[in-house]
């Protein structure tokens, strides 16, 4: 209404103002009706000029309804998709594998008339395969290709190293049964070749704890309070004897038709009641150790215990072992006793180089006076490429009484583990 | 004779051991707390409501770093409440997936649990004496602040904790810098 209103006055001023002399009466009648004219349609134009605002702000609010659809859509898109890859992957992530590998070459000089060792070998090629039933039950298993050519006539050999169902009994405590790695020592249950130093595992840890030691039974395990937890298990035993001078390592069945005449039990606690310290202590007991064969021979103890610290870029790891033989056998060729212990202490120079060197000693006939020991030290490096590949390389003196069984020379290893 | 008869000894001694731990504790399992259980616990029963962050862009590819693989996922669920964020993760130890719990709070790891552990072994990753280490962690130059001392066994469990405890830092942060 304002707005006519100016509008008005300003032509009547207007008006006036032109003519000067006063208009007449029907002039000014007609110029009323021509404003009157202009007023309509400038009315009627702002009416469309509504109309087509409203118009326009509808379309828009519906283009942002229909953004906001499309977002939801694709939205929900995303997240059905997601969870039907998920839900497809949950399935697979049922049975998982994993692996690991070592290659070694080793390059030693044998002090005596023995030949020296010159070699190239892919000493182990493993598989894992493993799968989770539920929740509290699960499958793990671990076959292995040792020296990569089986058969008959061939260096290496097919292994099932481990092949068992864990079950929680509940949040603390669980039961391992079929076929297991035994609870003792450092590298028999974790051997990967990224996770020790040197290229091939002490001999404390091969001659005297008979590692990679599997056997078949059932084995119960759990936490105990403050940082102690435990291992017992039922297994079958070793079968050992006379013509290998009762050496432990011999004596392995690996679960493949084993007589099982005498079994073992082992027990072991363990504490790692600060991060970067683990301290245990194992204990086994063979009913007979020549699976009642050998009647100059019978039950078997062993007793090992050991340390592996990390704290910040230093390591070290120490073990000793040590087996008591019964019988007059063993006691003749001085196997009753058998027994070794190393040190090795690390240093990581970065993220991925570390130093080490071990000393280890081992005899498996410490029972007598006769000099039987060998002595080994060792000086290396490992590379990691990768925290799971790792380029080690080390040097290795030997010192034994027979010069037959030492070699000195230097070992190069390539490991991984996925 | 004697063989069987210590046999007899010792397996019943095995058995008696088995029913009294399982008669013992009859409650979890691999599972050790629920997601549900954990949240209640954080946030005192009263969990706020959950966000995402979806996983595009700068967040991905720094995602990716930290974990060294892609993260599992399109998103990544969170709960936030004043300056305290909980994050629940999942990275694969050695083979099997184990689930975290992490709570971060201002700028700092306020804690950590294992809240399901599936692997074999090194479920001593799981003992606060261990998981304490990362109380007051920071991140710093998208790594974390400190040295974590590690368990004999549990390498690749303690690898995949630090990893995913330093992608909860980083995620923190992000979201804090978009509020």
């Amino acid at each position: 209404m304002n707005f006519k209103r100016t509008i008005l006055a300003t032509t009547l001023m207007a008006a006036m103002s032109a003519t000067q002399a006063a208009p007449t009466n029907e002039e000014i009648w007609q110029l009323l009706q021509e404003m009157k004219q202009e007023l309509n349609s400038v009315k009627q134009q702002n009416d469309t000029l509504k109309a087509q605002n409203e118009d326009l702000k509808q379309q828009m609010q519906a283009t942002e309804v229909k953004v906001q659809e499309a977002t939801e859509t694709a939205e929900a898109m995303a997240v059905a998709s997601e969870e039907a890859i998920k839900n497809v992957a949950a399935k697979d992530s049922k049975t998982s594998i994993g692996g690991y590998g070592e290659l070694h070459y080793n390059n030693l000089e044998n002090k005596g008339n023995a030949e020296d060792k010159d070699e190239l070998d892919f000493h182990r090629f493993v598989l894992f395969f493993n799968h989770e039933f539920n929740d509290r039950l699960r499958f793990f298993s671990e076959l292995e290709l040792e020296h990569a050519l089986a058969g008959k006539g061939k260096e290496g050999e097919v292994e099932l190293e481990q092949a068992f169902i864990q079950y929680d009994l509940n949040d603390k405590h669980r039961v391992n049964a079929g076929l297991f790695l035994l609870p003792i020592g450092l590298l028999n249950e974790t051997h990967e070749p990224n996770t020790f130093y040197g290229v091939e595992r002490n001999n404390v840890e091969n001659r005297i704890i008979p590692t990679t030691w599997w056997e078949a039974g059932a084995m119960l395990s759990g936490e105990l309070s403050k940082g102690f937890s435990y291992d017992v298990a039922a297994t079958g035993g070793l079968k050992t004897d006379a013509g290998s001078n009762y050496a432990v390592r011999s004596g392995r069945q690996k679960v493949s038709e084993s007589v099982a005449d005498d079994f073992a039990y082992t027990a072991r606690l363990k504490w790692t009641g600060i991060p970067g310290v683990e301290l245990a202590s194992s204990v086994q007991y063979q009913e007979d150790i020549t699976q009642s064969l050998d009647t100059n021979a019978g039950s078997a103890f062993l007793w090992e215990v050991h340390a592996a610290i990390q704290r910040g870029d230093f390591g070290l790891r120490t073990l000793y072992a040590t087996w008591d033989l019964d019988g007059d056998g063993p006691e003749s060729v001085g196997a009753d006793e058998q027994t070794g212990w190393y040190i090795e202490p690390s240093y990581k120079l970065t993220d991925s180089v570390g130093v080490f060197t071990r000393y280890s000693m081992y005899d498996n006939q410490a029972g007598n006076s006769s000099d039987s020991e060998i002595k080994q030290w060792d000086l290396g490096v490992n590379w990691w490429l990768d925290p799971q590949v790792a380029i080690k390389f080390d040097y290795q003196e030997q010192d034994a009484e027979n010069k037959n069984d030492e070699f000195d020379g230097f070992n190069v290893g390539l490991g991984y583990q996925f | 004779m004697t063989n069987s008869v210590n046999r007899q000894g010792l397996v019943s001694l095995l058995t008696a051991l088995l029913l009294f731990v399982v008669t013992t504790n009859v409650s979890a399992r691999g599972v050790y707390q629920t997601n549900e259980a954990f949240l209640n616990e954080v946030y005192d029963q009263t969990v706020p409501k959950s966000d995402v962050i979806w996983l595009k862009g700068e967040v991905r590819e720094q995602v990716k770093k930290i974990l060294g693989h892609n993260y599992n996922g399109l998103r990544i669920r969170y709960w936030k409440q004043n300056n305290r964020s909980t994050w629940i993760l999942e990275e694969i130890g050695k083979e099997e997936p184990i689930t975290f719990g992490i709570v971060i709070n201002g700028d700092s790891v306020e804690k950590v649990k294992v809240l399901a552990y599936r692997e074999s072994r090194g479920w001593e990753v799981k003992h606060p004496a261990f998981t304490q280490q990362f109380n007051d962690a920071k991140l710093k130059n998208q790594a974390l602040d400190r040295n974590i001392d590690g368990i004999t066994g549990a390498t690749l469990s303690v690898r995949a904790m630090t990893a995913v405890v330093t992608l909860a830092l980083y995620l923190d942060d992000f979201v804090s810098t978009l509020s």
